[in-house]
């Protein structure tokens, strides 16, 4: 059920992408299509009833080892939220300079005017 | 019902709304509220360091985006592709479902790991963490040692994508525009 949601949520992103012409609106769409990736990553590694990866004195090995949830595709993802805003930043940058050309957001009108 | 299942609810019809509505700057809004839900879920999931990115990143997300929308005249969007192009984009998005059916049966079901298997590599970090490392959070002890190399290379290419918005960021210094105008006249 919750894989299934998160798909969803990628194919939501994907049609935003796919079917609008306004560019930020194509962005959004990119960003919506990298919450559902991370979130995915994250939904494999939890554990039902599990606690965060975090080992406090008071714990022993075996029961940390019992009850952690999975900290790998949490270090990924950690990576992949900073990326993902790395290739906001550039493509919202492009947007601006496109709008500050051309005048508008429009891919149509975009490619009409040059090119 | 699951709480997480009611903010992946949540999740889905902000990004409908993100996607469907026509005034720029609500779609932008909702995806920030999307954001933000976004955290709050790792949160239950048990990741506190992702959580805590995830606000971060996501504020600048928005004041980003919204700087993209903000002093810009047209604010709203009309109409979408041809009837194509959306005819396209469905079959796309069917084929790709159908394409993904087959791995949702591999998949573990929710709450039960690979980890809880023993096929995964973590338990190993779980092991060894903090005995090799010294830090007592698995996630940082990764992050920072284990895969030290992912991280230098996260580092890189957000440092090499700011330098790039800095560099289509960049207006032509006043110097130069007014040599340019110069030579104009006199031809």
């Amino acid at each position: 059920m919750e894989y299934i949601l998160s798909f969803v949520l990628l194919m939501i992103g994907l049609y935003c992408v796919t079917t609008k012409k306004n560019i930020v609106k194509i962005i959004i769409g990119l960003n919506i299509m990298e919450y559902a990736i991370n979130l995915f990553l994250i939904l494999i590694g939890y554990r039902q009833g599990g606690i965060a990866p975090i080992r406090t004195p008071d714990m022993s090995l075996a029961y940390f080892l019992r009850y952690s949830v999975d900290p790998l595709p949490q270090a990924l993802v950690v990576t992949s939220i900073v990326i993902g805003f790395g290739v906001l930043a550039l493509s919202v940058s492009m947007a601006i300079r496109i709008y500050e050309r051309y005048g508008t957001f429009d891919i149509n009108e975009i490619k009409r005017l040059k090119g | 019902m699951e709480f997480i299942v009611v903010l992946l609810v949540f999740m889905v019809i902000g990004a409908l709304i993100a996607a469907e509505t026509r005034d720029l700057l609500s779609a932008v809004i909702a995806v920030g509220a999307v954001g933000f839900i976004v955290s709050l879920a790792f949160l239950f999931l048990k990741a506190p360091d992702i959580a805590i990115t995830q606000v971060v990143v996501e504020v600048l997300t928005l004041v980003v985006l919204v700087r993209a929308t903000l002093r810009n005249d047209i604010t709203t969007v009309e109409g979408m592709r041809g009837k194509i192009g959306l005819a396209f984009s469905l079959v796309v998005i069917v084929l790709i479902t159908l394409a993904a059916y087959p791995f949702f049966k591999e998949l573990t079901s929710f709450g039960a790991p690979l980890l809880s298997q023993g096929k995964s590599v973590s338990g190993f970090f779980l092991k060894e963490g903090l005995r090799r490392t010294g830090a007592a959070n698995v996630t940082t002890s990764i992050l920072l040692d284990f895969r030290m190399y992912d991280t230098i290379g996260e580092a890189t290419i957000l440092f090499a994508s700011l330098l790039g918005a800095l560099a289509i960021l960049r207006r032509p210094s006043h110097k130069k525009r007014g040599a340019k105008d110069k030579e104009e006249r006199i031809k």
